[in-house]
């Protein structure tokens, strides 16, 4: 029996957030936040963690069964009402062997498997099972609506015609089906996985959209940098001077840009220095930079080209146009270029969030996981004779399978219809 | 006016009928096999073949429920092959070349010497009627038989339409007359009908063929047979020959496409799209200029041979020209045109899964007339009617099969909730749990479920109960031997130094290990005879992943435990869309897994019709 877990009460932001798990592995999945389940029916105060790291102090209730809502054992966690948290708790239970989010009106459903509720009980509920179905469906259809929809109907077309080939190796060996569809197959599974992870990581974008995007402003030392941060900021937030070096550590800034959330990294000046303070700021500067959503660099009066490799996305501008007099520059003294500065970062994360965020649900997310692990199972078979199709195909059927709620249900029937249409069968 | 009076009739003997009648007899029902001649028992119509991918599995599990199929199959087998031989255990397929009369002769046998089985002939043209329940049929002579249960398996011949090129008539299969009084009486129940076709190549003979100029499609060297009980083959193994049509051929057939029945516009029903006629082919697929064609020999004392792949319903000057484009068959010999044939069917969602109509108590429906195609679907259907008509009959509780046990499982609930767009053939792509449903471990599955509803004869078990020791024995030296990475490196077999400790079980599922592989860790192994050591291996192989499937595999059986009454008031249920309800009504799920399938099934639904069924077996049980 699986263990299945949601958030018990209205998604968004309140005072409380509850997420039950139901099934035998309740109590077990608790160790994965350091915790083990309080005495049944006692309220307990806890630490909730994520390694080292606390995500929330949070109420446990802990329900054995048969003395519980759906008469398994049960486990409430009554969380501070954050988004973040909820998100972040929900992934962490995602990730645990056995455990997996509950489809709607599953934990109604298993209630009902032990005599836990009655007919009444049941109509009471139909109304709100229904709408959190027809919300999954609205969000499924956002899903599928736009450039990510086209991106999903490429992954099904691509796992259908996969499918589709190893089934006919098997099911019509006897017909004038290809000997070998192995390479095919491989190109179809390759190509879909690689946008699987491209979608997986746009999600965890997604995640962060809530949090904030980080922008990093690079560039030579004195390139202007601080000043612009402190421009855009509207306080001095980085010491600025005119003595090369002066900002030795990451400074961050967090603003508000036309309605999302940004924050603003100044980093120290990238130079060679035989300073140790300095370089360290300088390492420091580049690894954040690293981790960044975008980054601005700022071209030094002279300097040619930035010393950094660029980034496809990255913005590169001249700095100091105040000083440089270059029209086409931008300046944190007298506020030159900024305004188009802020209406091309505001373009790019408005982009980057209308195209994420209907992706960002949790469940999505599992479920692109799932399927990855399948599909690269699937693929290092493909590659070794040892493994037959069969085996194969039934991984590839898992991963399909795991990604129902993306790209609807592939059913045997949408096989044949590609076999039928591809090769000359029957005899 | 003659009477009489059995448990169960079954009317039909062709593969449906044959496996219905030794089922109910079997089960202990004082049963009746109703035939138009005798000579009808067993008659292969189409091609001269039994099992293939999927329909193999079908034969196995029809044997280990103690069916006859399987065991007639081996007895006139004249060519055994094992499909995909080279791909997992879990696909692959016997299939057989069959001697047809020798094939009729066997089935007659099986039919004539059952206890408790009588062969009567004759036409059956109408119901002895109790009600709205079926108690018996009227033959075409007035006689009437009684009976508890009928099973009825018409095959083609519900109202059949032979076409060849633009004549057609009246036939349930060349050279014997269609049931059409019968098909009014069905009518008259206000069932769903429908028409589907299916068709069947030109008969040559086989002394006008130029044998030496063809390829050879010989049988594996090592047959593999149907049944768990047969020892080896029967008969002389043959080859079959292979031929191609060529661009001259497909240019005689595009010339006269309009000359043919299917293109001509005098076929309504539907035909199968695995198994398409020539004109089909070369229409479809214009731009390929050759087509495989096998030459089946029909039996070792018969020149007739069945060139399967060219089935057609082209006139017969046509069909004449065209095969003789091909090469040697310049030369040939037409002895029978090939043609196409339409009939009636039922809806099989009027059905219930022990496939008998829910608006006609008493009345079973297995084969053909249930949408379907292929002997071994036919037979299988016919076990399942069969066994549960004679259980009716005894007023016994019905057997049913579930997705997760058998292909007979996954076949009854497809029929029987989604319904036929064409007709229904067997795929292992059908079944879910196909690593756990394999040809080779049908008895496994099925043998202990016969004995438990007395299907199963005494011979069988004391053979099945002993391989299971043989294999029981086997595994119990596997899961207890425990060894290390080191000493399986030692003893050959590659695996990375990770500290892990197997057992010999879990090494047996590394790909391309066998037990001989693991005598030297456990000596004991190696008194194991071989086919037990190769089915303990073929267990192990797949142990992981069907591990995996349980916990799917545990909440469909659950579902489709919970059995939804055939009178359940959908009307009265709050909170059911109106969408829903017309669906459920129309359908009228047997369990909850079926309900669970219908399109556009809510969680909130289900859980409403769950807490419905609930309740009224708690009122039951107070």
């Amino acid at each position: 029996m699986d263990t299945i877990f949601a958030l018990a009460s209205a998604p968004g932001r309140a005072g409380v957030s509850v997420i039950r798990i139901s099934g035998p592995g309740a109590f077990p999945a608790l160790t994965r936040f350091g915790l083990t389940a309080p005495a049944p029916r006692a309220a307990a105060l806890r630490l909730l963690r994520d390694g080292d790291e606390v995500l929330d102090q949070a109420l446990l209730l802990a329900f054995a069964g048969p003395a519980s809502f759906t008469g398994e054992d049960a486990v409430e966690l009554h969380l501070h009402g954050s988004p973040a948290i909820v998100a972040s708790t929900l992934r962490i239970l995602g990730e645990v062997d056995g455990l997996r989010m509950a489809e709607p009106g599953e934990f109604t459903r298993r209630a009902l498997e032990n005599s836990k509720m009655d007919l009444a009980q049941v109509e009471g509920l139909a109304d709100l099972i229904d709408s959190e179905t027809e919300a999954q469906r609205r969000q499924a259809q956002r899903v599928f609506s736009g450039k990510l929809g086209e991106v999903v109907q490429g992954w099904r077309k691509d796992l259908i015609r996969a499918a589709a080939l190893l089934e006919a190796v098997i099911d019509f060996a006897d017909e004038e089906v290809p000997v070998d569809v192995r390479p095919e197959v491989t190109e179809l599974l390759d190509r879909v996985s690689v946008s699987l992870e491209a979608q997986a990581k746009g999600a965890e974008v997604a995640e962060r959209v809530r949090q904030g995007f980080e922008v990093a402003i690079l560039g030579a030392p004195n390139a202007g940098k601080s000043t612009l941060l402190n421009f855009l900021a509207g306080r001095e937030a980085a010491i600025t001077s005119n003595v090369a070096g002066t900002t030795r550590d990451v400074i961050e800034v967090r603003m508000d840009l036309r309605g999302l959330p940004v924050t603003l990294l100044d980093t120290a000046g990238l130079r060679e220095t035989e300073d140790e303070v300095e370089a360290i700021g300088i390492a420091r500067a580049r690894e954040r930079a690293e981790l960044s959503d975008l980054r601005i660099y700022l071209l030094e009066p002279g300097e040619i080209s930035p010393r950094i490799e660029l980034r496809p996305e990255d913005i590169v501008l001249r700095g100091k146009a105040d000083e440089s007099g270059d029209s086409a520059g931008i300046s944190g003294v007298t506020g030159q270029g900024v305004d188009a500065l802020i209406a091309r970062l505001s373009t790019y994360f408005s982009d980057r969030t209308s195209l994420v965020a209907t992706a960002t649900r949790e469940r999505h997310r599992l479920a692109i996981l799932r399927a990855l692990g399948d599909l690269s199972q699937a693929r290092e078979m493909l590659a070794n004779p040892v493994y037959t199709e069969d085996l194969i195909a039934e991984e590839l059927r898992s991963a399909i399978r795991a990604l129902d709620s993306l790209v609807g249900i592939v059913d045997v029937e949408n096989l044949l219809d590609e076999i039928f249409s591809s090769f000359c069968i029957g005899k | 006016m003659k009477q009489s009076e059995f448990d169960v009739v079954v009317v039909g003997g062709g593969h449906a009928g044959c496996d219905a009648a030794h089922a109910a007899a079997r089960a202990g029902a004082r049963t009746a096999l109703v035939t138009l001649k005798m000579e009808g028992i067993g008659v292969m119509s189409c091609n001269p073949a039994i099992g293939g991918l999927g329909k193999g599995h079908l034969v196995r599990e029809i044997d280990a429920l103690d069916g006859v199929m399987g065991r007639v199959a081996d007895l006139a087998g004249i060519q055994f092959r094992l499909l995909n031989r080279r791909k997992g255990p879990a696909v692959q397929g016997p299939r057989a070349q069959a001697d047809r009369a020798v094939y009729r002769a066997e089935m007659l046998r099986e039919m004539t010497s059952c206890p408790g089985l009588q062969v009567l002939t004759g036409e059956v043209t109408d119901f002895i009627m109790q009600g709205d329940r079926v108690v018996g049929i009227v033959l075409a002579d007035g006689s009437e038989v009684h009976a508890r249960a009928v099973v009825l398996t018409t095959g083609t011949f519900l109202r059949g339409l032979i076409h060849i090129g633009d004549v057609s008539y009246s036939g349930g299969r060349m050279g014997d007359n269609a049931a059409n009084k019968l098909g009014e009486r069905m009518e008259s129940f206000g069932l769903p009908l429908g028409r589907l076709k299916t068709g069947t190549p030109p008969r040559l003979n086989g002394k006008t063929i130029n044998w030496d100029v063809l390829e050879d499609q010989p049988g594996d060297d090592e047959p593999v047979l149907f049944s768990f009980l047969s020892k080896g083959v029967n008969l002389r193994q043959v080859a079959c020959g292979i031929t191609h049509t060529n661009t001259r051929t497909h240019e005689i057939i595009r010339e006269n496409l309009d000359r043919s029945a299917m293109y001509g516009g005098h076929i309504d029903g539907v035909g199968p799209r695995y198994c398409p006629s020539i004109e089909d082919k070369v229409v479809r697929f214009a731009d390929k200029e050759s087509h495989q064609v096998f030459l089946e020999p029909e039996g070792l004392g018969d020149d007739t041979v069945y060139p399967n792949g060219i089935s057609t319903s082209l006139p017969e000057d046509v069909q004449h020209d065209y095969v003789r484009s091909m090469k040697g068959l310049e030369q040939v010999e037409i002895l029978q045109p090939g043609y196409a044939i339409e009939y009636d069917y039922v809806d099989p969602r009027a059905l219930d899964m022990r496939l008998s109509l829910r608006d006609v108590p008493g009345l079973y429906l297995a084969g053909q007339i249930n949408g379907t195609t292929g002997y071994e679907e036919a037979a299988a259907q016919g076990l399942v009617a069969g066994l549960n008509a004679a259980k009716e009959a005894l007023g016994e509780d019905p057997v049913i099969f579930s997705r997760t046990d058998s292909y007979i499982g996954v076949m009854i609930d497809d029929l029987t909730t989604r319904g036929v767009s064409e007709p229904y053939r067997m795929f292992t792509s059908r079944a879910e749990y196909r690593l756990s449903l394999r040809a080779d471990n049908a008895d496994q599955r099925l043998t202990p479920k016969g004995i438990e509803v007395g299907l199963v004869g005494d011979s069988r078990r004391a053979a099945f109960e002993a391989k299971m020791a043989r294999i029981g024995a086997g595994r119990a030296i596997l899961d207890n031997t425990t060894v290390t990475p080191k000493q399986l490196n030692t003893a050959g077999i590659r695996v990375g130094e990770d500290g892990k400790q197997r057992t010999l079980y879990q090494v047996l599922a590394f790909p391309e290990t066998s037990v001989v592989d693991l005598v030297g860790l456990a000596p004991d192994l190696g008194d194991l005879d071989p086919e037990t050591q190769e089915q303990l291996r073929r267990d192990a192989l797949y142990a992981t992943y069907i591990q995996r499937q349980q916990n799917d595999a545990q909440a469909l059986q659950k579902d489709e435990a919970r059995g939804i009454p055939q009178n359940f008031d959908y009307e009265h249920l709050d909170g059911l869309s109106n969408e829903l309800k017309s669906k459920l009504l129309r359908i009228r799920p047997s369990n909850l897994a079926q309900a669970g399938r219908i399109e556009g099934m809510t969680p909130a639904a289900l859980a409403l019709i769950l807490s419905r069924i609930n309740r009224a077996q708690k009122e039951k049980s107070a």
